[in-house]
Formats: structure tokens, sequence, C-alpha cells
């Protein structure tokens, strides 16, 4: 594995809310990595700190102390321009509840990271189509977010966070507010997507949606506990039918 | 066990011998259980002692056929139209190593625990793998499949959320200053059965 397969890493990272007697440790040493084609599920009780980082990896908040390097960049010696570049164009974040723009369409959504860079809307109507094509909405493309079930609102969250060949996915319980089948859906796109050379990190408390992934760590009290990956042989199953 | 019942299940559709009824069995339950020639040959023995199936025609090939009597195809029935009732007391591997460490000196039970997870997650991780890479079914043979998988990812699932609420009842129980080693009872039992013992199945 190359250096530039290498997405995202998180060097001794720590992070404190607040000082003194009543700072809390949400994080404490994490070292994590992220590659080309890889997704890493986080797993932890509530309060663990998952999505403390997502938000430190995601170069929102600066560790208090340890490094984030995205696509081997030094988020600590960025500028705050540079910085909100490079989240605009690698980084693409995943929420529970979709954070979509009620005013815009489905469309309008996905090409916004585009159009925030400083791309025409017309311009960034192409990749962003082609967004909605990657997660079969292409046909949803203007309806507004009412209109749309939480499994579409979800995709259409999913195409804004890859647009324009963003290559890493931050997804925070992206299936906690859908069924079971529909979370099904929305990881099979978020899994194709990574299989297809993007890398993200998927925190959810499902095992079973975690099992998605390619490697698992467990938080508990802001370390990694554990971690998690299959042997590359399935011993488990003896046949298939054909 | 239900072996006993399928194979009087795949009886019903017509007479078969005994490597075809292995045949049969496997093709129908994706070969997650394997059941040897022997095992079919025992099941179709008491069978026919128990009246459900009788001894049929040998063919060109000289193999023995079995057929099912009516007395079977009653049973059949009422194995279909009657629920699997899970015993309360079977012994799980599992529940058992953690009742048992749980009282244990010295041990990290909360490795053990990370342990187990770890192992349960890769499971589940495989299993997941192996369902994502099958197509939609297409025929009843793949569909029964994807049932079994279905009921080992929510077995192996369930095993995960159970060792997840035994983290956090042994933390809880540890702030409160419970999870201290048992000792050996000094009291040594008599003969015969302990006077608290649980009524447990066999
Ligand atoms: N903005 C914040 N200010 C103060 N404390 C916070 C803040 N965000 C999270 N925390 C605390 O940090 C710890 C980890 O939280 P979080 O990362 O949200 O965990 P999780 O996503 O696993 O539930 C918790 O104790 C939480 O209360
Ligand atoms: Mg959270």
């Amino acid at each position: 594995m190359t250096a530039s397969d290498v997405l995202l890493q998180l060097d001794g990272v720590s992070m404190q809310y607040g000082h003194g007697e009543t700072a809390i440790t949400a994080l404490a040493g994490v070292d994590l990595s992220v590659s080309r084609g890889e997704l890493v599920a986080v797993m932890g009780a509530s309060g663990s700190g998952k999505s403390t980082l997502l938000t430190v990896a995601g170069g929102l908040t600066p560790p208090t102390s340890g490094e984030v390097i995205v696509e081997g960049h030094w988020l600590s010696q960025l500028s705050a321009r540079e910085l909100a570049t490079l989240r605009r164009r690698s980084l693409g974040f995943v929420f529970q509840d979709f954070n979509l723009i009620p005013s815009l369409t489905a469309l309008e959504n996905v090409s916004l990271p585009l159009e925030l860079d400083g791309w025409s809307s017309k311009k960034a109507h192409h990749p962003a189509r082609d967004a909605l094509g990657i997660v079969e909405l292409t046909d949803r493309a203007q309806h507004f977010p009412s209109d749309l079930s939480g499994g579409q609102q979800q995709r259409v969250a999913i195409a804004r966070a890859v647009v324009g060949g963003r290559s890493l996915i931050l997804a925070d319980e992206p299936t906690g507010a859908l069924d079971s089948m529909t979370g099904e859906l929305v990881l099979r796109m978020l899994r194709s997507r990574v299989d297809a050379g993007a890398g993200g990190i998927l925190v959810t408390h499902d095992a079973r949606h975690a099992a998605w992934a390619d490697r698992i760590v467990f938080l508990r009290d802001g370390r990694i506990v554990d971690e998690s990956q299959p042997s590359t042989v399935s011993s488990l199953l003896s046949g298939l039918p054909a | 066990m239900s072996v006993r019942q399928s194979l009087l299940a795949i009886l019903n559709q017509g007479p078969c011998y005994g490597y075809q009824l292995r045949a049969e069995f496997d093709r129908r339950t994706g070969s997650t259980w394997p059941l040897n020639v022997g095992q079919i040959y025992n099941t179709l023995d008491r069978l026919e002692r128990d009246g459900l199936v009788q001894k049929a025609d040998i063919d060109a090939d000289g193999q023995n056929y079995v057929e099912i009597t009516e007395a079977g195809r009653a049973e059949v029935a009422d194995w279909l139209g009657s629920p699997v009732v899970r015993t309360m007391a079977t012994r799980d591997e599992l529940a058992i190593k953690l009742a048992i460490a749980v009282t244990l000196p010295g041990v990290d039970i909360a490795r053990v625990i990370q342990v187990q997870r770890s192992a349960t997650m890769r499971t589940l991780q495989e299993l997941t793998r192996t369902k994502n890479a099958t197509a939609d079914p297409e025929s009843s043979d793949q569909l029964a499949w994807l049932l079994v998988i279905d009921s080992l990812i929510f077995a192996a699932e369930a095993e995960a959320r159970w060792l997840d609420h035994s983290e956090s009842t042994l933390s809880r129980s540890r702030a409160a200053g419970l999870a201290a080693p048992l000792p050996l009872n000094t009291d040594v039992p008599k003969r015969g059965r302990p006077a608290r013992a649980v009524q447990a199945g066999a």
C-alpha cells in the first residue's frame, strides 16, 4: 500500500472539551487510518467519542493534541482558508438526520458543495446529476426533500457527500433514522462508493450494519479498545447453492 | 430434533434413497448443517420403527427407496403447523463461560468480553460478505439459503448486543462494588441435588 492510498490518518489524537476540573476527555490518543477502498466502522456506547472522532477527522474542530492528516495534508499546518477548501474538495459528511436544505431540490442540494467551491450552478449540475445517478435517484432530481422518503433523503445526502469526486466519506449513524431494509439500501450505496475507490468511516451502534465494513473499531471512553477484521477466507459456510 | 422432521417432509414429496435424501437436505439448507449418510440411515431406521416411513422399491442400481406412510404425512403437517419451542435451559457455551468467569478472581472479564465481541463481529462480517456476494435469489433453494444466512446474521447480532449489554451491566455492578469473585464454598455439599438448584431442564 502506497502512502497515497491512505486517505485519512489520525495520529495520537486527543480531544478535550472544556478546561480544568470540568474538562471532558472525549478522545484519548486515538490512532486510526483509512485507505482507499476501505470502510471502517466505529462502534461504542453513547458518549464514547464516536461523533467527536468524526468532527476531528473532518477538520471541523482541531484536536487538543495529535495530528490529523487528510490526503497527505497535515490539518494543523493549513490556514483556515486552505482547510475550508480541503474540506469542500475531499470530505463528505453524512448525518443521521440527513441535513438537507429544505428549500433546495435534490439536485441543488447535491450541487451546493461545488457551488460553494466557486463552480457556476450550471457547471455544478453535471457532476451532481452523476452523483444522483450513483444513488439511483436520477428521477428525483427536481424533488424537494419533503417529497422524498427518509431513505431517499439519505441517498441524496450520500450523493452530496461524494459529488465531484470527493473521496472521504464520514457518516455518523447514517442508518439511525431508517428502518432495517432502507438502512441496508443506504449501506449498499455507501459500500459501493467505497468499493469504487473512496474511503469512509461509518459510525453506528448497529452490529449488523457495522459488519458491512472492512474493519471495525470499538471506542470506550475515547480510546480504541478493540479491532476486528474478517479473515480473508470464509470458514463459516461450507457451500453455497450455485 | 428437526433433522427427523426435515427428512420426513422431503419424503412427503416422493420416495427417496439415503444419498438422495442427504443431497436434498443439503440443497435446501445451503449445506450449512451437513449430515453424514450414517445419520440419514439411523434416522430412517427410527422413522421406520415408529411407522412413519416404510421400505419401497429397489431400483436397477440397487438403491433402496423409502416412502412416507399416512402417519408420516400427519407428522409432517403437525411439524409445519406447530412452533419450534426453544428449551429455556439450552446450554449456551458463551453464557456459561461468562457466568463462570465473572465469579473467578483475577479474570479480566472486560477483556473476555472484548475478545468474544471481536470474534462475534468477525463472524458477522464474514456472513455479511457472503450474503452480499450473493445475487438476489432466483430459485427456491437460493431463497432457502438466504433465510438460513439471515438467521445466522441475526443470531450473531443478538450475541454482539448481549455482549455490549453485559459490558454495561458489569461496569455498573463494579461501580456499585458488586463484582467480587466468588470464593469456594467451604460448606462441602452433600451428595444429591443441592438444595437451591434451579430446576433447569436436562
Ligand atoms: N461540544 C461539546 N462540549 C462538551 N462536551 C462534549 C461536546 N461534544 C461531546 N461532548 C462530550 O464528549 C463525550 C463524547 O461525546 P460524543 O463524541 O458525542 O460521543 P458519541 O458520539 O459516541 O455518543 C461525551 O461525554 C459528551 O458529553
Ligand atoms: Mg454521536
